[in-house]
């Protein structure tokens, strides 16, 4: 069971990702009304957004430290948010402007915040085998920093996860490969991608425990995800987890979504992960109403300064493309 | 009314697709969300409806799979059109395409063929950043074994699609999504033409003359001829009579057309949305300097992306894109009558 700490964590990490993902959202249309033009407006190109899918973040990222390393796709912000990437220079990076992470050049699909060791990439399954190679690496230098790599389920069919799982599982690194199934990739559903329903049986193939949560429960994947960090940690080797989530928004936004089955996302609402949290938080009797609503404040507030920050920083001059290319 | 009908790329290109699927039941398409959704970029839209989900087969995200197992059908009688969604994802699937489908052919001393399409998009300008804005035009050309065309415009697309997907080796087809005439992306209005209602092909390998002129020769394809065309119009203005000239395939290159405007006009500009080093700029040049390096009356000049990844932010991106007045500058260049 999570500590009163760590549920209070979980749930403004979770409330954190919700509110930026909510605020993005509005702030991705300004200037792509009344025509949706993708590369238009204050954010232009395209846009990922993880609303539903917290839980993914915060329950495995409450067991991390920051010499942890963890990889990330394309939708990337819960889990940037949980691992404690700096909020105003990941919006700034967004933003495209000077002050971000990367000074604008990498953007929504390309974060990179090396004080806490995370990264993404925008190809799917490409962090599988960095995450091996920080793994490797921990082990080489005898420190007991493990890597989480985050994929969807889609990215299960990939052939860079099976390559990444099998060296993972050879040499018993410590890697916790997570799985975020929001049941779709882009226009495809699980069913009809994946050969077989759970996931997480693959990791049979490759020497390693497999462990399946179902529909997004927070606290289920705490235990879970507690369990596979310890074992990596110990030096016992690797872990695959797979959530079942929900994607709330489209694939990116302006999707049209005209494959989506009308009143799935309501019926997903209906049970959102962040509002059972909390109520299991208070029916735990150790967390008051009054700490869980100044989590949440803390947590949007915080937000609302990020992304004030990334609104009154400036844009990098045009020549700044021609630097960094080498180290 | 049939003749002037305006079709976008996209909605050209899935027609050309039907139309081939309707004659020819070895022709099917597969790829990531190209059934329901109609592609991405809008370029199977309308088909799964019209052929159903055998032959028109929603992937999953496994391109080393689906692109091998397009070569095998390819090989074993089948005329496969497989997407790769964006072309920057080439690398989780390179094996499969050049020493596979570019190769068999070859290795088997021309008893096997591998008469596939790999249709991708490539592109950018829409702050995407350099995993899904970036061209390659050069990495596929550069490889033997692949026919590569990159059409401007609808008319083109659909007959450079009919042609691909009726040639006995594997072409790929590279469409820019900026061209394709999307709700959600702005394009050139130009992009969009009449297109024929029947089917119809055109040759790899036949640059067009967009806009004939005699000063100076501007060489280039896809979304860059429409900054070409927009550069020609503003010299133009200064009194300056460019050539414009879309080469509509990489391989095969249409040296010729290339080499006569050049002899006309003695200067020359290339322009490309790829990476400059060791790509289609320097391949245009060097086909008129080893033919006859007394045609050129100054230095050629080239327009390219300065060999650094495309960067997100929008200032930083439009600085590295070639657009209509960086090539109006260099054209002034050729000109001498720079600055």
């Amino acid at each position: 069971m999570p500590s009163k700490a760590q549920l209070l964590w979980m749930y403004e990490a979770m409330e954190k990702a919700r509110y930026y993902e909510d605020t993005m959202a509005t702030v991705y249309m300004e200037g792509k009304q009344p025509k949706f033009d993708i590369g238009a407006g204050t954010v232009p190109g395209e846009m990922h957004l993880a609303a539903g899918q917290e839980p993914c973040a915060a329950g495995v990222c409450v067991h991390l430290r920051p010499e942890d390393t963890v990889t990330a796709p394309h939708r990337p912000h819960h889990v940037a948010i949980a691992k404690g990437v700096d909020l105003n220079r990941m919006t700034a990076e967004i933003f495209g402007k000077k002050s971000g992470l990367s000074g604008g050049r990498g953007g929504h699909m390309h974060l990179f915040d090396p004080a806490v060791n995370f990264a993404c990439s925008g190809i799917i399954a490409e962090g599988t085998g960095p995450a091996v190679g920080a793994a490797l690496a921990a082990k080489l230098k005898g420190s007991d920093a493990i890597s989480v790599s985050y994929i969807g389920e889609g990215a299960a069919n990939q052939g860079a996860t099976h390559e990444a799982l099998n060296l993972a599982g050879l040499w018993k690194l410590p890697v916790v490969f997570v799985i975020e199934d929001n049941a779709w990739g882009i226009s495809v559903p699980k069913s009809k991608a994946t050969a077989i329903a759970d996931t997480s049986q693959r990791a049979a193939g490759y020497g390693m425990p497999g462990h399946h949560v179902a529909d997004n429960d927070t606290l289920a994947l705490f235990e879970v995800a507690g369990e596979a960090v310890a074992r990596a940690r110990r030096g016992e080797g690797p872990s695959l987890i797979e959530v079942e989530t929900y994607r709330y928004y489209g694939h990116f936004q302006g999707d049209p979504e005209l494959y989506r089955p009308k009143g799935e996302v309501e019926a997903l609402k209906a049970k959102d992960p962040i509002e059972r949290l909390r109520k299991a938080m208070l029916e735990g009797g150790e967390i008051t109403a009054e700490e869980a609503d100044a989590a949440r404040d803390r947590a949007r507030q915080e937000v609302d300064e990020a992304y004030a920050f990334a609104r009154a920083a400036d844009y990098p001059a045009p020549e700044e493309a021609l630097t960094h290319v080498f180290a | 009314m049939s003749s002037n009908r305006q079709l976008t790329v996209s909605r050209a290109m899935a027609e050309a697709i039907a139309l081939e699927m309707r004659t020819d039941p070895s022709v099917f398409v597969m790829g990531e969300d190209i059934g329901t959704y109609g592609g991405i970029f809008g370029a199977t839209a309308g088909l799964l409806d019209e052929f159903g989900e055998e032959r028109v087969r929603d992937t999953p995200i496994s391109e080393t799979g689906f692109i091998g197992a397009g070569v095998g059908a390819a090989m074993a009688g089948m005329r496969p059109i497989v997407e790769l969604m964006f072309v920057d994802f080439f690398g989780v699937c390179m094996d499969s395409i050049y020493n596979l489908a570019a190769k068999n052919t070859y290795f088997s001393g021309g008893n096997c063929k591998v008469p596939m399409v790999i249709m991708t998009a490539t592109g950018g300008g829409y702050s995407d950043a350099g995993q899904h804005s970036q061209t390659l035009h050069a990495t596929f050309a550069h490889l033997p074994g692949m026919k590569v065309v990159a059409p401007s415009n609808a008319y083109d697309a659909k007959g450079l699609m009919a042609a691909a997907i009726r040639d006995d080796s594997p072409v790929v087809f590279m469409f820019h999504k900026g061209l394709q005439g999307l709700a959600w992306m702005a394009s050139p209005e130009e992009a969009a033409t009449a297109v024929p209602e029947e089917a119809y092909t055109l040759p790899f390998g036949e640059a067009r003359v967009v806009r004939a002129g005699k000063d100076v020769t501007l060489v280039t394809l896809s979304m860059m001829v429409h900054r070409a065309m927009d550069a020609a119009r503003a010299l133009e203005k200064d009194g300056i009579d460019a050539e414009v000239i879309d080469l509509r395939s990489l391989v095969p290159l249409d040296r010729e057309t290339i080499l006569q405007s050049v002899a006309k006009t003695g200067r020359l500009v290339v322009v490309d949305e790829d990476y400059r080093s060791y790509g289609l700029t320097a391949e245009v040049i060097a086909s008129v300097v080893e033919k006859d390096p007394g045609l050129l009356k100054a230095p050629p000049q080239r327009l390219a992306v300065p060999d650094v990844p495309i960067p997100y932010s929008r200032p930083m991106e439009q600085f590295v894109l070639p657009n209509a007045e960086t090539i109006a500058a260099a054209t002034r260049i050729t000109l001498g009558k720079a600055g």
